[in-house]
């Protein structure tokens, strides 16, 4: 269905080539994944094949790409749109028209199917992905998932025999991912349609992969196979398959019910739970920095929070979850003083060095003073960065906060080694602008620090350095709460975790207890190795290496 | 399908208008020709008493059939910049004066001397009452006009009727609606980032933080339009039908000479001669222009998907405007004193039977048009041969959905 010959693509001459070279048959009615680290041209490889690279993104494909017999080569993706749909990362740029209905619609009103088909299809749709009740909303109303439904949705009207999906799932809450794998699931099934995907939260999707295409950049050749193998010598990988390794099984199991059906000697070799790691345990009880009593906010009519009360202490990370729309980024952009509270208090304490300041409200403090105590990286890091270079956008930083000369230069650096500081930010990955945001939050060194939503489009290694600085933050004496959908990371660095449901907190305590108690939330190796209360890869680890180093 | 929900209702009421749906939508231009007849109305009067009559029927039709769509909310605005123009209209009267004399003198402005080559503009002076109530009727007629097409915008969905272009205009209509999201993600991408400014420690007021945030706002809407040109050129836009040479010929032919005709026509008709050879020359002009467009509507090979249909409603409430435009012309003929009473000497205006009940016409639309779907009480999903929803209570969230 799918082919690639001898397929490089590179954007500027002389350039080393982004992508190849490749070579990749996928067969019909195959869910194929494509894998790699940040910037190893998995999105220039699915551009490829709907023929927007290089027909719109410019550059230089050299080999040849056919998608049911069709190069892309004399093939501008227009006339290709009746065989491939493309969805790309961000749905609201996908979307046309304005509303549900119209938008399924529009591919096959431009592909000019008879309107009787148009209404037969559009109903089979709405159908199939859960949409009836929605069909006259308009999309700017709908919610993550929804939207990302929707923009599956009108893609799949016109019947293509191939589906091309960007990161399907990473701005999903983990039931509205289900969701949306369920549907690919019963696409490839049912219909026999191809299915070619990237997707940086490999937990989520890599047992419904038929084959694994990993790119490992760096100029290695790409590898194809099937996914066990491919996870085995993978490195970016699910804590599913981290477990597995670590453990040696063989072969490797890529869902939590395969890991667990192996997992029985290792449950009774570990015990019930990380002997020294239970954390918080024996911390000193210190002052909190940030204290939040029985807060409720209303935007518009909509009580968006209620009755919400968190103290958060120096050291601490708590770790903020809950579905989309229940009202995460409402609670941190109170706690930074965009919203004013409708009862109830939010109170920063004063920064570390001064004596005998007074606590503060954040709506009523300027917003120089507010970032000495507080700083919040947006969910689009983007958002924060206004300059034209990072050396700029730091010199800006460092004015801002009032720090000395080079301090944000000084951060960016241990937390991005190697970035040209002549580069434009908007040119940087995820991961190199996240940096970058927090560099230029952390130049004020706010004992408290807020992070929305912060690995959207991060890999693996740029959430384990993620991880890392937050660890530094909270052995300096910051706190840190993120909101969060990634129960992975939440595993990896939150001491706490705070669910919130329609506005209230239904869970406040220590991670460990919270995201085992609830199955959605619960990471990988806490699934496995339940009812013991293991979360992470590196816990396992460290409790085996003495016992292995003992045996020697 | 929705229709049964829509004859439950019915049966009790046989006569009461079906809920609106999509298959029963009124077609868009039957609002706007509705509207276009209340304001040819309007135009044709000075009577206070008639205009406030007009913009009752407009408000009472909006209010018993405008929808919850954003659109919906714009009559208010407009209401308001009714209220602004008539403000506006007599304050230039007192400030400026005005030609129409009288005797009435309400109060006397201090008057600015002015140099002699600004003879025949005066600021200041008597104010006369017969300037106010004449500038006060003068305003409210095209406060009045304004109205009557909010009306419109605010029950005619401008995308749909966009939609009901032809094909050849299709590129138009894409343009126009892409344009119409970007605006409000725009203004919420200027809101977003200047929230961001705050978190920078910068100050989110003053002229500043504005400009300060243009560049990033812009750069963003640019990424964005390219990025909805990938997704649109992917799904199919632009791909053309194949034309023979000799028709796109012919296309080309038409549509030019078809507009030279028209403007040849049109200035034929506004010269001091040629009257006789105007009109031909503009209708032909017409004709071959709209051929062309016909013609220009074959290279696109888009069908399209539930089109408005212009059924009885729609020829009862575009009839409706029609009648009330016919009528008042009519009577402007026959009522002259009624329908543009005199302002010297003061005098309370009277109320024309004839003309008033012809406006009163005007209200068809709030009885004939489909209802609005009250948004308290959601019916059960339109069409679908899916069986019967369990008959949940409505206000239990789904859990999908947005807080």
């Amino acid at each position: 269905m799918i082919r690639f010959s001898q397929v490089s693509i590179r954007y500027a001459d002389g350039a080393a080539p982004v992508l190849g070279p490749v070579d990749l048959t996928v067969p019909e009615g195959e869910l194929c994944l494509v894998v790699g680290a940040s910037g190893t041209g998995k999105s220039t490889l699915l551009g490829a094949v709907s023929g927007l690279v290089p027909h719109f993104t410019g550059g230089t494909l050299t080999g040849r790409v056919t998608v049911a017999g069709r190069d892309t080569r004399t093939h501008r993706p227009r006339e290709l749109a009746d065989v491939v749909g493309t969805v790309g990362q961000d749905p609201l740029g996908h979307f046309v028209t304005d509303t549900v209905e119209d938008e399924l619609a529009y591919g096959m009103e431009s592909l000019g199917l008879p309107p009787a088909t148009m209404r037969r299809r559009v109903e089979e749709t709405l159908d199939l992905l859960g949409l009836a009740e929605l069909r006259d909303r308009p999309l700017a109303t709908l919610s993550g998932g929804q939207q990302q439904r929707v923009a599956i949705g009108s893609v799949l009207t016109p019947h293509p025999r191939v589906l091309v999906l960007d990161e399907p799932t990473s701005a999903l809450d983990p039931a509205a991912a289900e969701e949306v794998l369920a549907v690919l699931q019963r696409l490839v099934h049912d219909l026999g349609t191809t299915v070619l995907m990237a997707e940086h939260r490999l937990e989520r999707v890599v047992h419904h992969a038929d084959r694994i295409l990993l790119l490992p950049g760096g100029g290695a050749p790409p590898v194809l196979g099937a996914p066990a193998a491919v996870m085995a010598r993978s490195p970016v990988h699910p804590p599913v398959v981290g477990l597995g390794r670590l453990a040696g099984w063989d072969p490797l199991p890529l869902s939590v019910r395969d890991a667990r059906r192996r997992a029985a000697p290792l449950r009774d070799r570990l015990g019930a739970r990380p002997p020294a790691d239970a954390p918080g345990v024996d911390a000193p009880v210190r002052a909190p920095l940030l204290t939040v009593r029985g807060l409720t906010v209303h935007r518009g009519r909509v009580e968006v929070l209620r009755n919400v009360s968190l103290a958060v202490a120096p050291g601490e990370t708590v770790a903020l979850m809950g579905r989309n729309g229940a009202g995460k980024s409402t609670l941190l952009r109170t706690l930074v003083g965009m919203h004013a509270p409708a009862r109830g208090s939010v109170e920063l304490a004063p920064p570390a060095g001064e004596v005998g300041g007074a606590p503060a409200a954040p709506h009523r403090t300027e917003p120089k003073e507010l970032l000495r105590r507080v700083g919040l990286v947006p969910q689009d890091p983007r958002d924060l960065l206004f300059a034209e270079t990072v050396a700029q956008e730091c010199a800006a930083a460092d004015g801002d906060a009032g720090a000395a000369r080079g301090t944000c230069r000084a951060l960016v650096a241990r937390l991005l080694p190697g970035i040209s500081p002549e580069a434009h930010p908007r040119d940087l990955s995820e991961g190199q602008r996240l940096a970058l945001a927090l560099a230029v939050i952390l130049a004020a060194a706010p004992p408290v620090l807020l992070l929305d939503e912060p690995t959207r489009g991060l890999d693996y290694a740029a959430k384990a350095r993620l991880a890392e600085v937050l660890a530094g933050l909270a052995a300096a004496g910051h706190c840190a709460v993120l909101a969060t959908h990634d129960v992975e990371l939440a595993a990896e660095v939150a001491d706490r975790t705070v669910v919130l449901a329609d506005g209230e907190v239904v869970a406040d305590g220590p991670t460990g207890e919270v995201v085992t108690a609830s199955p959605s939330f619960a990471p990988q190796v806490a699934k496995v190795l339940a009812p013991g209360r293991w979360l992470t890869v590196r816990q396992v680890a460290g409790a085996l290496r003495p016992a292995t180093g003992g045996a020697r | 399908m929705g229709a049964r929900q829509a004859t439950a209702g019915v049966s009790r009421a046989p006569w009461r208008a079906p809920v609106a749906t999509r298959s029963n939508a009124l077609h868009a231009g039957a609002w706007w020709l509705w509207a276009l007849g209340l304001a040819t109305a309007a135009s044709r009067t000075t009577n206070p008493l008639l205009l406030a009559l007009i913009v009752a029927v407009a408000g009472y039709v909006v209010a018993a059939r405008r929808t919850d769509a954003p659109w919906a909310h714009a009559f208010r605005f407009f209401l308001a910049l009714g209220a602004l123009v008539v403000a506006v209209r007599v304050l230039f009267a007192i400030v400026l004066g005005s030609p129409i004399g009288g005797t009435t003198v309400l109060f006397t402005l201090p008057e600015v001397p002015l140099p002699d080559w600004a003879q025949g503009v005066r600021v200041g002076g008597r104010v006369t009452g017969e300037a106010v109530v004449f500038a006060f009727n003068d305003g409210l007629r095209l406060a009045t006009l304004l109205i009557c097409l909010g009306a419109a915008n605010a029950l005619a969905d401008p995308a749909r009727l966009l939609k009901s272009l032809p094909g050849a205009l299709y590129e138009v209509g894409v343009a126009v609606v892409v344009a119409m999201t970007f605006a409000p993600r725009l203004v919420a991408d200027l809101l977003r980032t200047r929230d961001a400014r705050r978190l920078r420690g910068r100050s989110d007021r003053g002229a500043r933080a504005i400009v300060g945030v243009a560049r990033p706002v812009l750069e963003g809407a640019l990424e964005r339009s390219v990025a909805l040109a990938a997704a649109m050129d992917a799904r199919g836009y632009g791909r053309t039908a194949h034309v023979p040479p000799g028709v796109r010929r012919a296309t080309t032919a038409l549509t030019l000479g078809g507009l030279l005709g028209v403007c040849a026509g049109s200035y034929g008709l506004l010269a001091a001669e040629g009257a006789a050879l105007g009109v031909p020359l503009l209708l032909i002009g017409l004709v071959a222009a709209l051929a062309g467009l016909w013609l220009g509507g074959r290279r696109s090979a888009r069908t399209r998907y539930r089109p408005d249909r212009w059924g009885a409603r729609a020829w009862l409430v575009s009839g409706a405007g029609a009648a009330v435009a016919a009528l008042m012309a009519w009577a402007a003929a026959d009522h002259a004193a009624a329908l543009q009473p005199p302002v010297v000497p003061l005098a309370a205006p009277e109320l024309p039977v004839l003309p008033a009940a012809a406006v009163l016409l005007g209200l068809l639309p709030a009885v004939v048009a489909p209802r609005p779907r009250d948004p308290a009480r959601p019916t059960a999903p339109v069409s679908t041969p899916a069986p019967p929803p369990p008959p949940a209570p409505p206000t239990v969230p789904s859990p999908r959905s947005p807080a």
